[in-house]
């Protein structure tokens, strides 16, 4: 089927299948910070943005996108270049495999609420799963994120 | 130091955090074929009848492969030195399946949805064997999992195959019974490890494509790509030199990826069909059908004399190896040198295992690699024994710690400690975490205890007498520079580590070099990274590699200045004479060099093997909550100290450690691989398979002592894998502080909590 999607503020005709996850979709079109890491919604990998909020696009139908904003994290370069160097000034990005669906998540979360505390931005993060860095410096980029964002 | 111990970015940190094209699946052609695998449904059949006409017929179904159409040389897939200590127990497709999961056909076509439409149409008719689904029975039972007359080892490993032994090691060193005779404590325990799972983010996955040359091209989500390229030729039956293995960035591997997996298919389908293909496993198949650590069951005794020197270690094990012998070896021996040395006043030591063929998937290579598993039941056993003799646990062991100098039962001949400041780590360990001020065990409320446990670590630094590293490091034309290596980076950051290395032996800033890595077309021979060999023995053939560029260097500024190069000096940059009359940067030579009847091209190689196998240390003291009304245990703060040797990047081995810590935390207390009983595995995706999230752990706090390792480089060891062994033991030690509860199986969920609270 074809529909109409719009990605990073643009809009497009796409091609889908009708069983089509917004995952395998946006990886088509050659958003490749969106990874797949377990496919039954456990880790977090695939997060993007509909409508500003953190979803698992492994387990959103591309039809349902329709009339929705999806975002990814080319679509919030500035941000995300900023977070990056936060993380990687840590080590934090370490196979940076999980990492982008993670910036998807606390840039969502720098948005809503920009003074979280360490517990709330664990809570929050929770389901982005990371198997390399032991989670300790995505705290420390994270913190220094948060401190230095200006709103 | 101008380089090395500065915490650098990782130098690929852009790349990977802006969702660039990076990673394997990034790069797949858009004509590739996709590649499905149809599984067994049974734990140990054969196949009796394979009928793919009406799959054949799904339209973009390009082929079908089964048993019939593979070759038949045996091999195996773990990533080691040839020749592999691992027996050749494998084939592309076998008309055996062995677990249930194992290969029976490859379905090839245009795309995933048509593949996916076939493989249900293919028909298989087997004969189901009664499978061995425990390992403790596993030897002479009535099935024989690999009764073919072709399995093959390079050389005698104790390998009984009719008896279903894959393999089997012993090493005793003095008189083990009349030893314990003469001590006044014997503690006795069985400690039970589980099998786990790697679980690298990105999963299993591999394409290939025919070059120019019509060679065969694998890009391949792997830690090493040499012994694939190995693997894969004697496999095909070609020669290593038609097939070309890259790795792009992968999403991790922590060991599971240092034996091939989703390589040999699209290499047998590209082969066969010279179009490109490629497979990517789901997390099922990553989960299901790859190797794991071994499950080990032990039987330990440690005795001491009352003056509290530990006289006798004897640890005996069974070992689950699977449905093939890969690793099955090594990850057993391995874990002999890097646990008994610790305490090396010893008059007798025993470390037995066999290692056998079950019908589970099969066993390989998990970060630690043995140590880990070994380590479990010594550090439990010697706190055991520390409160049986009602001593500090960390005082019995500062008094039958291996010194500088020493050497230990389980060494090799002639083999000593050469660095490591392992009293100065424990000192500061006890520091951090205020041991000698705080009770062991303390009441936090009425339904929660809280507690204090320790355990200590060896690893190695590479392989030794058997891996070695080959490094290139070229100046380019324009002054800069750039290094080849064959390891690998899987995220640790062994390229930035590298570069460090490298500029610091040359001078020059970080910007000018530039590491390309993992290519077999362009780099020289590495075996890969594993073995916690990279930073150590790549490492020290980086800096060989470079002086002998450096001195290149110096030779062509001497000719073209008309100086004598002794009596220049050099940034990395430029060269000045001392009295600053002439001077001249690379810039300005690398043009001359590269042109001309006087053009010589300058690089500079060295491999490097290494004849020790320095063993970092670690310290790690646990402190957990435990909650007696349910057996859950809650980390609450980890304590870590490493000596490393010298510090490359201060950054990457904290974020090492406390990556290492975690996972051992998983180990500890959530993950653990199980199968019903008719050998399917219960565990195969992230929801029955607990991996800790950042709830789950507590936090880690880290600090490091660097000795200085005197047969390397600058003095560095590793830090890759020591870092996961203490969390298991140092968990154990704390819940037995807090409560009195002793488990001892692994992992110590609630259930076995609350048992061990209940019968102590």
């Amino acid at each position: 089927m074809e529909i109409m999607l719009q990605v990073n503020g643009v809009k497009r005709k796409v091609l889908i299948e009708t069983d089509e996850m917004l995952l395998e979709t946006l990886r088509n079109l050659g958003f490749y910070s969106v990874r797949c890491g377990c496919d039954t919604t456990n880790c977090g990998l695939c997060t993007v943005w509909v409508d500003g909020d953190p979803m698992l696009s492994c387990a959103y139908p591309t039809f349902r996108a329709v009339g929705h904003e999806i975002t990814t994290l080319e679509g919030v370069a500035e941000e995300a270049a900023h977070l990056a160097d936060c993380l990687a000034e840590e080590g934090a990005d370490q196979c940076g495999y999980c990492t982008t669906g993670m910036m998807m998540s606390a840039i969502a979360l720098s948005r809503k609420y920009p003074n979280a505390t360490d517990e709330e931005i664990k809570a929050y993060l929770n389901n982005n799963l990371c198997r390399c860095t032991g989670y300790e410096s995505h705290m420390r980029g994270i913190r220094k994120f948060l401190g230095g964002k200006t709103l | 130091m101008k380089h090395l111990g500065k915490s650098y970015k990782k130098t690929d940190s852009t790349t990977i955090l802006s969702g660039k094209a990076a990673y394997t699946e990034d790069f797949i052609p858009s004509n590739a074929l996709c590649i499905k695998v149809l599984r067994s449904p049974h734990a140990f059949a054969k196949i009796v009848d394979i009928n793919i006409e009406a799959a054949l017929k799904v339209p973009g179904v390009e082929a079908i492969y089964t048993y019939k159409d593979v070759p038949q040389t045996r091999f195996t897939l773990a990533g080691q030195s040839y020749p592999e200590p691992s027996a050749y127990d494998m084939l592309i497709l076998d008309q055996v399946v062995r677990y249930v999961g194992d290969e029976v056909a490859l379905v090839v076509a245009v795309d995933e949805r048509s593949a996916l439409k076939a493989m249900p149409l293919i028909k298989v008719k087997y004969e189901v064997y009664e499978p061995v689904l425990d390992m403790h029975t596993a030897i002479d039972h009535p099935s024989i999992i690999h009764a073919e007359d072709d399995l093959h080892y390079n050389f005698p490993v104790g390998g009984d195959p009719k008896r279903n032994i894959a393999c089997s090691y012993s090493h005793v060193v003095g008189d083990l019974e009349a030893e314990l005779a003469k001590c006044d404590y014997v503690v006795e325990e069985s400690y039970f490890d589980q099998a786990t799972l790697q679980s690298a983010m990105e999963t299993f996955r591999t394409f290939a494509t025919i070059d120019q040359f019509n060679r065969l091209v694998i890009t391949s989500s792997t830690q090493v790509p040499f012994h694939i390229r190995r693997h894969v030729a004697r496999a095909l039956g070609i020669s290593a030199a038609q097939i070309r293995v890259i790795k792009p960035r992968i999403g991790g591997g922590f060991g599971s990826k240092q034996t091939g997996c989703t390589e040999m298919f699209p290499a047998f389908v590209t082969w066969k069909l010279k179009k490109p293909s490629y497979i990517v496993y789901d997390r099922h198949e990553a989960n299901n059908c790859s190797t794991s650590r071994h499950a080990r069951d032990w039987k330990i005794r440690v005795g001491a004399t009352k003056d509290g020197i530990i006289q006798v270690i004897d640890m005996v094990a069974v070992s689950d190896a699977g449905a093939h012998g890969s690793h099955a070896l090594t990850t057993f021996t391995a874990g002999e040198h890097k646990s008994l040395p610790l305490y090396n006043k010893t008059k007798a030591i025993r470390y037995e295992s066999n290692v056998v063929y079950t019908n589970h998937m099969p066993g390989g290579a998990f970060r630690g690699y043995g140590a880990t598993e070994a380590l479990w039941p010594l550090e439990c056993a010697i706190t055991k024994l520390a409160h049986t003799m009602g001593v500090d646990e960390i005082e019995l062991r500062l008094k039958n710690l291996i010194g500088v100098g020493e050497t230990a039962q389980s060494f090799h001949p002639g083999e000593v400690l050469a660095s490591g400041l392992l009293k100065e780590a424990i000192q500061k360990a006890k520091e951090m975490s205020n041991w000698d001020n705080r009770p062991k065990s303390w009441k936090i409320d009425d339904r929660h205890m809280g507690g204090l446990g320790v355990a200590l670590a060896f690893q190695g630094s590479g392989i030794a007498n058997i891996d070695s590293a080959s490094v290139e490091v070229r100046m380019l034309d324009d002054g800069t520079y750039m290094l080849f290596t064959g390891s690998t980076d899987m995220g640790q950051g062994s390229n930035t580590a590298l570069a460090q290395i490298a500029c610091e032996t040359l001078g020059c800033p970080m910007d000018m070099m530039v590491v390309y890595e993992a290519d077999t077309d362009v780099v020289p021979f590495d075996p890969g990274s594993y073995a916690s060999s990279t930073t150590y023995v790549t490492g020290t053939a980086t800096k060989l590699a470079c002086d002998e560029l450096k001195e290149k260097i110096l030779q062509e500024f001497g000719r073209i200045l008309e100086v004598d190069p002794s009596t220049l000096s050099f940034d990395g940059e430029k060269v000045w004479t001392e009295d600053g009359s002439k001077t001249m940067t690379t810039k300005e030579l690398a043009p001359k060099l590269v042109s001309g009847p006087k053009g010589h091209y300058l690089s500079g190689m060295a491999t490097w093997g290494s004849q020790t196998s320095p063993p970092p240390f670690m310290v790690g003291i646990a402190e957990v909550k435990v909650d007696l009304e349910t057996g859950k245990v809650t980390p609450e703060n980890y304590y870590a100290v490493v000596d490393c040797g010298t510090v490359v990047n201060r950054n990457l081995a904290t974020v090492q450690t406390e990556g290492g810590v975690v996972q051992g935390i998983g180990m500890a207390l959530y993950e653990e691989i199980r199968y019903s009983s008719r050998g399917v595995l219960e565990t195969n995706n992230f929801m029955h398979y607990k991996l800790p999230t950042r709830l789950d752990i507590g936090n880690i706090h880290v600090d490091f002592v660097e000795s200085y390792e005197p047969t390397g480089a600058y003095g560095i060891k590793s830090i890759g894998e020591v870092v996961i062994n203490t969390s298991c033991p140092a968990i154990q030690g704390a819940i037995l502080n807090a409560t009195g509860a002793e488990v001892t199986t692994l992992p110590m969920i609630p259930e076995r909590v609350y048992k061990a609270l209940q019968n102590k």
